[in-house]
């Protein structure tokens, strides 16, 4: 009947696919090798939509990789790298076998090298590609920068990571990208917005890390080759788009002011010249010294109409983020030695605040606790001997919230030994039906203008009254105690006279009266009962799908609610222990 | 130097070895060249007298030795060892000379003088220490048991010397002997040496850690040789080698071998240092979107999901986790924990410890980006409301029944079946106490109760309006009610109808089935005709003209299932010869003369007249359990134990048009109403829903079904709700019957 029988598993998805067994022996790699080259060439498996097919009939677990990927990875210069890199350790354990050290200088002096520089290229061709994903760079290089140097990876790279993170620091103060942080238990998240991307990174807190050992190191290694070699491009990049120098050099006459103080605590001026440029507090050279910021002012075009209102409302928000960057403007910060320095004084100037530190601390201080212009001295202990009057004590925690409210907070909160206010995570946006703390509300009143005096939110409402009652409490106790008593008998007798005056309209009550109340009711059921026919009339792939959006709903509800009577139970536990520490 | 500490080595070792040492050499010496060696040990032993010993005297000696005899060091050592030997026995050998030597020896061996000359040649061994040991170097327990030590060449045993002391000889010798403390006893022979004067002496010396050799200093002055000093004559006199003045072959072959390969390019120069590694640039300066287009197929990773306030570490108190959740959480396996970590406060930021899992979090991370597929997933982004299908309003369906109007209450057991009469005035119901009752449907009241002695299984009233007839199915008996209720006439016709059938009765009968009439008292009771069926009956279906009736009786094992018996002439037959399944309900056509038989899972349509099957519906469920046609006769539903209702439409298709799955639990009745667009299906979950069912004329026009109302009232009694459903005839009211014992009405 004409043409041949087809053979099954020759075209199709069959061919679009490989496994990473065959991908592997196509492209004559070791698995560490080969692993190695997905890692920088950003190659991942697929998963076929109908493995079976793919699989050649077999159901057995396997990894695919598309065919077109491999072919891409055939031409890549750095696989040839990989074969010479092999070929070298050969070569160089033989001339250890033979203990032939000439050769293994010789072997050791022309050790195989590659480049990434067009990988990245070739991954990011333009540059927001390179923004877009460089939070996990980040990421991985300050986890890098922060190990110790006892072999887990290459000093070198770790240097190297150390560097880069300087460098990224510096441009976030410079450019004043930064926009939210957040104190959480894994470490300090940073948000920046550079060049329209929002960046996200994590830095574990500052201690020996306790290197667990079902980690493989070299995975890591690979990585953090491949996002040192991206970070620094970016960097270059950055810090050319603001006209600076790269690599990255200090004022001129900010360096002098450093050097004039600390020649004689470094000894070596190599050493020191990175510790001076982590140390954050000095401005950094640039290539065009006109170092007046140029405002970027909104061009005013001829709109009308809806185009008009958003025009106001861009201009709006573009005022209210100068606002942001310059929030610490004219403050004068002090760390104390107990505080994160590094991560303090980064938000600090990257505000526009001033910031220093005590001289044993860290190089780069610029002045001292003694200094009567200092506005703010940061602290985290529950008291400090000694005190200037002029300068508010506060912890810490202040600078974070400060940063994510967009304002300064009243300081009364943070001073020292003070029960502190939750910290809440800004990456948290609420939509409506979703739980929000209380003391969310109370920041977003704080923000739209409203002192916390008005009475606006029912708690708000109830904590000042609690105030109010602590304070009266003080001068008064058994007075107060009393009135309280005698205001909730009161309630309760009123409380009373309404039910009972209820009660008895009740008796008079009209059935017409009734029958009102009844409609409206009867008409909502009527509706209710109409959907749930309607609702046993679907398909049933359509009410499979209902009934999960109806189920996540209902989820989402039951746990704000949840949240809420958690919250609940614990002011109201808070309140008993308050009344009985009166008592 | 180095040929003394051997020698004194070698004493130490053993110091009477040295003594035999002597002697044997000695020995030797006369073998060999007895004079001459002699005066020529004879020689430096008296010079040595007068200087110390000095490397002139040795070089004199290799010398000598090196024309005398082969000139390894080894054996220039052992010469000179033994001429030190000499030295050391100096005394003895210079006073007693050789002669007194041998002597000497023979003592200590205890074996004669001639039988020692005489063995002498034989006995030329340089590792042999002492003659007299012919075992070799053996533990000499051995031959402790026996009265010899080994055997001379003759094989004749070599006794030891006999000993018999006793402790208490050895202690008096110890005692009496003056010789005893110099006496030692020589295991390998088994003989006491008594030590001489000056082997005592020797003996002294080297425990005192000196020189054997008493004349031996060991403060001489060093001559240094390989000074740094250029001496004008050499150390050696050996004339140069010829080869260090002709240029090397192999040499000029490894140059010119290089030379090549350099020319070829095996051998490349240094490379230079590439410091561009670690050098970064604009890499970006030209952005083309040539390599844009590369990889379509390629999708960014996913950004790790920001933290919320769970994460702080100063959360809100009601973030963090009670007792309970803890529990929870921890009992949970890691993959199924909705947050990967326990929400935690501290109470400032100095307080906050390193997070244990922050490398192992990265790795993951690692992990995911290079060995997890990505997926576009499409997320459903509808409204839910839109997901629910438009319908006609229930209002616009009126009228269907919507409250519960009455509760006709009496029956004991569960009821499992009803019938509403024709006319719509009485209700007939059947229930498991064994009676069935007829009820005033407007006023509830029970008119009549038949006590028939066996649970009702169904009971049907008959469809003709001009009798009042009900057919009854217990046990395996049908029984024929004529409740004389209501018009005298229509009592009078259908008692008619009986009657006229009595007499071709006996005539003609069917094997299996006897028909036979009511006894007196059953006849008081309104009894009129007993069908007694070979099996339990669970169904009985009339006929629309009422003269036929329809009975099943389920059984898988025989082909009689189903008897089809006409009432004017007391006729059974059965209509079927094969048995096709398990038979659950029959229902008639209402207008042509079609037979539906529902077996398990489907529903066979029987042209009666032509005698053959028609259609077949597969109702796709599990187990049929009730069947109702469509007044118009194109429809059918099916209700079913696995809570599905089916819909079928015969001019479609045998499948199913519509399947509802509306109840919870298993569908026990279904109903169609005669005259409005409604139907109703009764099930285990205690409600009856009544359904609008339009049926169009226009074939191209489906039917529109919707669900207009959930009526509940029965209650729940062993797990069983509403058992029966049925519509009266003419009022849009629905009947339901329950397993609670109760009618109820709905209007």
């Amino acid at each position: 009947m004409g043409g041949l029988q087809k053979k099954k598993f020759e075209s199709g998805s069959a061919t679009n696919y490989i496994t990473r067994n065959r991908a592997r022996k196509k492209l004559q790699l070791s698995l560490p090798d080969f692993r190695r080259l997905c890692i920088l060439k950003g190659i991942y498996p697929h998963e076929p939509r109908h493995k079976k097919k793919v699989n050649k009939g077999s159901t057995a677990p396997r990894t695919f990789y598309l065919l077109k990927d491999i072919r891409f990875l055939l031409h890549e210069p750095v696989v040839a790298k990989f074969r010479e890199y092999k070929i070298f350790v050969r070569k160089l354990k033989k001339a250890y076998g033979k203990t032939e050290w000439s050769a293994v200088e010789r072997l050791r002096e022309n050790k195989p090298t590659y480049k990434l520089d067009h990988i990245i290229k070739e991954r990011y061709p333009t540059f927001i590609d390179a923004l877009r994903d460089i939070d996990d760079a980040l990421c991985m290089c300050f986890l890098f920068s922060t190990f110790a140097r006892t072999g887990k990876c290459h000093v070198q790279t770790i240097q190297l990571c150390r560097r880069l993170t300087v460098e990224w620091m510096n441009y976030v103060i410079v450019s004043r990208s930064l926009r939210k942080v957040f104190l959480s238990i894994k470490g300090i998240y940073y948000q920046a917005e550079v060049m329209g991307q929002l960046i996200t990174w994590l830095v574990p807190y500052q201690f020996s890390h306790d290197h667990p050992v079902d980690v493989d190191y070299r995975v890591m290694a690979t990585f953090t080759e491949l996002y040192t070699t991206l970070l620094g491009f970016v960097n270059f990049r950055l810090y050319s788009s603001l006209n600076l120098v790269y690599p990255p050099k200090l004022d001129s006459n900010a360096e002098s002011e450093l050097k004039e103080e600390n020649e004689d605590d470094y000894a070596m001026n190599s050493e020191s010249y990175l510790e001076k440029l982590s140390a954050l507090s000095a401005s950094l050279a640039r290539v065009v010294s006109s170092a007046e910021e140029e405002e970027a002012q909104l061009d005013q075009f001829p709109v009308e109409g809806e185009d008009m209102e958003k025009m106001e409302a861009r201009e709006k928000e573009l005022k209210q983020q100068e606002a942001h960057k310059k929030i610490f403007e004219g403050l004068k910060f002090y760390l104390n030695r107990e505080v994160p320095r590094e991560s303090l004084a980064f938000i600090i100037r990257c505000f526009g605040g001033e910031v220093s530190w005590d001289k044993s601390v860290s190089i780069g201080s610029t002045y001292d606790v003694t200094d009567e212009t200092i506005t703010h001295h940061i602290v985290d202990r529950p008291s400090i001997d000694k005190q200037y009057i002029n300068r508010d004590y506060i912890q810490p925690q202040w600078v974070f919230d400060c940063v994510n409210a967009k304002m300064l907070l009243p300081v009364e909160d943070y001073f020292l030994g003070v029960t502190l206010p939750p910290h809440l995570s800004p990456f948290v946006e609420e939509k409506d039906g979703d739980y929000m703390p209380p003391e969310k509300l109370k920041i977003m009143a704080l923000q739209r203008g409203e002192k916390p005096g008005n009475e606006e939110e029912e708690e708000e409402e109830e904590e000042e009254e609690e105030e109010e009652e602590e304070e009266e409490q003080e001068e008064e106790e058994d007075d107060n105690g009393d009135e309280e008593e005698v205001a909730e008998e009161k309630n309760l007798k009123k409380m009373e006279e309404q039910r009972s005056q209820g009660k008895s309209l009740q008796v008079k009550v009209t059935p017409g009266k009734l029958k009102v109340e009844n409609k409206t009711r009867l008409e909502q059921e009527e509706k209710a009962e109409e959907k749930r026919l309607a609702i046993m009339m679907m398909k049933k792939k359509e009410k499979y799908l209902y009934d999960k959006i109806m189920f996540g709903k209902k989820r989402k509800i039951r746990e704000a609610n949840k949240l809420a009577a958690k919250r609940k139970a614990h002011d109201d536990a808070e309140k008993a222990k308050k009344k009985k520490a009166r008592k | 130097m180095e040929e003394q500490r051997n020698v004194r080595s070698e004493k130490r070792g053993e110091m009477k070895k040295a003594v035999k040492k002597t002697a044997k050499k000695r020995s030797k010496e006369e073998e060999e060249e007895q004079i001459q060696i002699f005066n020529f040990n004879k020689t430096p032993a008296e010079e040595e007298e007068d200087d110390d010993l000095s490397d002139s005297e040795d070089s004199v000696y290799s010398g000598l030795e090196d024309s005398g005899s082969d000139s390894e060091d080894k054996e220039d050592k052992e010469e000179d060892g033994a001429d030190d030997d000499d030295d050391d026995d100096d005394d003895e050998e210079e006073e007693e000379g050789p002669s007194q030597q041998t002597e000497k020896t023979t003592k200590a061996g205890g074996v004669s003088e001639g039988e020692k000359k005489e063995d002498e040649y034989e006995r030329d061994s340089s590792d042999e220490e002492d003659i007299r040991n012919t075992v070799g170097n053996i533990p000499m327990e051995w031959y402790k048991d026996f009265p010899h030590i080994g055997y001379d060449l003759d094989g004749k045993k070599i006794y030891k010397p006999i000993r018999n002391k006793d402790e208490l000889d050895e202690f008096l010798d110890k005692m009496e002997n003056p010789d005893y403390w110099r006496t030692v006893h020589d295991k390998q022979t088994g003989s006491d040496i008594v030590l001489s004067e000056d082997q005592v002496e020797l003996v002294n010396r080297l425990q005192r850690g000196q020189f054997g050799d008493v004349n031996f200093n060991e403060y001489q002055p060093t001559v240094e040789f390989f000074s740094s000093d250029v001496m004008i004559h050499p150390v050696t006199n050996r004339p140069a080698d010829k080869r260090s003045f002709i240029p090397s072959l192999t040499e000029k072959e490894k140059v010119s071998r290089m030379v090549h390969a350099i020319k070829m390019g095996w051998i490349k120069p240094r490379r230079v240092e590439d410091d561009s590694r670690g050098r970064y640039y604009d890499l970006w300066a030209s952005e083309d979107s040539s390599i844009l287009a590369r990889h379509r197929m390629h999708l960014p990773a996913p950004k790790i999901p920001l933290p919320g306030h769970h994460e702080s570490y100063n959360p809100p108190p009601e973030y963090l986790f009670t007792d309970e959740e803890k529990a929870v959480w921890e009992q949970q396996d890691p993959t199924d924990r909705k947050l990967a970590f326990v929400p935690r406060k501290y109470s400032s930021l100095r307080q906050v410890p390193a997070f244990p899992r922050f490398i192992h979090e990265r790795f993951e991370r690692c992990l995911d980006l290079y060995l997890c597929p990505r997926q576009r997933k499409m997320r459903v982004n509808v409204d839910p409301e839109d997901l629910i299908p438009k319908l006609p309003k229930p209002k616009d369906l009126q009228p269907f029944p919507t409250t519960q109007s009455l509760v006709y209450r009496g029956h004991s057991g569960l009821v499992r079946s009803i019938s509403v009469s024709t006319s719509g005035q009485w209700l007939a119901s059947g229930s498991d106490d064994g009676s069935v009752r007829f009820w005033e449907v407007c006023s509830s009241r029970c008119m009549k109760t038949v006590q028939v002695g066996g649970a009702v299984k169904s009971v049907a009233w008959n469809p003709n309006p001009s009798v009042c007839l009900l057919a009854v199915a217990l046990d395996s008996v049908v029984l024929i009610l004529s409740p004389s209720l209501g018009d005298k006439q229509v009592t009078v016709l259908s008692e008619r109808l009986l009657s006229g059938q009595q007499e071709e009765a006996p005539a003609e009968g069917m094997g299996p089935v006897v028909w036979s009439e009511a006894e007196e008292e059953e006849l008081n009771q309104g009894i009129r005709l007993k069908i007694q069926h070979p099996k339990a009956v669970h169904q009985v279906a009339w006929h629309a003209k009422g003269d036929y009736l329809a009975s099943v009786m389920p059984d898988n094992t025989s082909h009689l299932q189903v008897c089809i018996h006409q009432l004017s002439r007391r006729r059974s037959q059965n209509p079927f010869s094969r048995n096709k399944g398990l038979v659950q309900c029959v229902s008639f056509h209402p207008i042509r003369p079609y037979f539906f038989v529902a077996t398990q899972r489907s529903v066979r349509i029987y042209n009666l007249v032509k005698q053959e099957m028609t259609k077949k519906l597969q109702a796709n469920s599990k187990w049929i359990s009730s069947m109702a046609v469509h007044p118009g006769g194109d429809h059918v539903i099916c209700g079913s134990y696995d809570c599905k209702l089916s819909w079928f439409d015969l001019d479609l298709s045998t499948k199913p048009y519509k399947i509802l799955r509306h109840h919870k639990k298993a569908v026990r009745g279904v109903a169609y109403h005669r005259v409005y667009p409604l139907f109703a299906s009764a099930s285990d979950d205690g409600s009856v829903i009544v359904c609008h069912g339009t049926v169009y004329n226009d074939l191209l026009q489906n039917p529109l079904i919707v669900p207009v109302k959930v009526l509940r009232g029965h209650e729940m009694t062993h797990d069983l709700g509403v058992l029966d459903v049925t519509f009266h005839p003419s009022q849009p009211w629905v009947f339901s019957s329950g397993a609670d014992a109760t009618i109820r009405l709905f209007t």
